[in-house]
């Protein structure tokens, strides 16, 4: 348990996630593959913050902003993302309305 | 150094990381390949609360919790939602045409990463700080080199940050990234009024 086994883990769950992304039909199924995304540069930027040496170790007191600066990126990324899926579930349902489909391969007016 | 009580890498510290680690990407693999969408979600939780777990690890008590209320309790009832009001749910999720490029372009990006991560001289906390390590001396990212007394406070300082993050956290959240802390506000504001006016009976 280091920080480079903890950044394998992010980029596997990754790289599942971009897979998702860009090989399903299903808008649902790209949304739940973008969340993977998003969860795997959350770990990331906590383990970043968590392993290495802060940039500036000046003056006492200095060190505490730095050290918790992934953590605060995190809940930040968390809250977008949050927005995120709220949106985009939105906007598949409204699809799904007028549309009778939720296949992102359908919905190709714009290149026609 | 350790960085804090409780925080060595003990066997049993070991152990839990590893399972974790491999159920989190087993649920995440489940996610992109089962075909019946509803099953997905469920591994997408899975896959979430062992996200948690590997911030509980990171002594990120607090973003653990912030992870089981919104991510568990929120987005994945979302998420469900959404598969229960469309139709086709049990064979809701085939692949497009892209399927053996975007596997290509996946595993290239993790070989990528790994290979990255694998070969960076990370500048570690564990190895710079003076406990175990009398040979280096403590540099900062910007080179600049700590003396013997300063380094010694630094890893109290290190060991007293992480041995309670949560209020640290609160305490950064509402003075250095007050502005990002409000803007925030207002982004889920606006995203909640969006998402009613999108899916509002007309």
């Amino acid at each position: 348990m280091n920080l480079e086994s903890f950044l394998i883990v992010g980029a596997a769950i990754f790289a599942i996630g971009l897979y998702g992304v860009l090989s399903k039909r299903n808008a649902v199924t790209v949304l739940m593959g973008l969340e993977l995304m998003f969860n795997a540069v959350n770990i990331s930027a906590v383990a970043m913050s968590r392993y290495i040496v802060p940039a500036r170790i000046g003056s006492a007191g200095e060190m505490l902003p730095q050290l918790l600066t992934g953590q605060v990126f995190a809940i930040f990324i968390i809250t977008v993302a949050a927005a995120e899926v709220a949106l985009g579930v939105a906007i598949v349902i409204a699809i799904y309305r007028n549309r009778e489909t939720v296949f992102v391969t359908d919905v190709n007016e714009m290149r026609r | 150094m350790t960085l804090g009580a409780g925080t060595e890498a003990t066997f049993a510290t070991t152990a839990v990381f590893w399972i974790t680690a491999a159920s989190t990407i087993i649920a995440a693999l489940a996610v992109v390949q089962l075909r019946n969408l509803f099953r997905a979600s469920l591994f997408l939780v899975v896959s979430l609360v062992g996200v948690a777990a590997m911030f509980i690890l990171l002594r990120a008590e607090f973003l653990a919790v912030v992870q089981i209320l919104i991510y568990v309790g929120a987005v994945s009832v979302l998420i469900i939602f959404a598969v229960l009001m469309t139709r086709d749910v049990t064979d809701g999720s085939p692949s497009n045409r892209l399927r053996l490029p975007a596997g290509v372009l996946a595993l290239l990006f993790l070989a990528c990463s790994v290979f990255v991560i694998l070969n960076t001289d990370w500048a570690l906390l564990e190895d710079r700080l003076p406990a175990d390590s009398a040979s280096k001396q403590l540099v900062d990212l910007s080179g600049n080199a700590i003396g013997a007394d300063r380094a010694a406070a630094v890893e109290q300082e290190v060991v007293e940050v992480y041995s309670n993050t949560v209020p640290r956290v609160a305490g950064l959240l509402l003075s250095d990234y007050v502005l990002a802390f409000e803007a925030a506000s207002v982004l889920l504001l606006a995203a909640l009024i969006g998402a009613i006016a999108l899916v509002r009976e007309r």
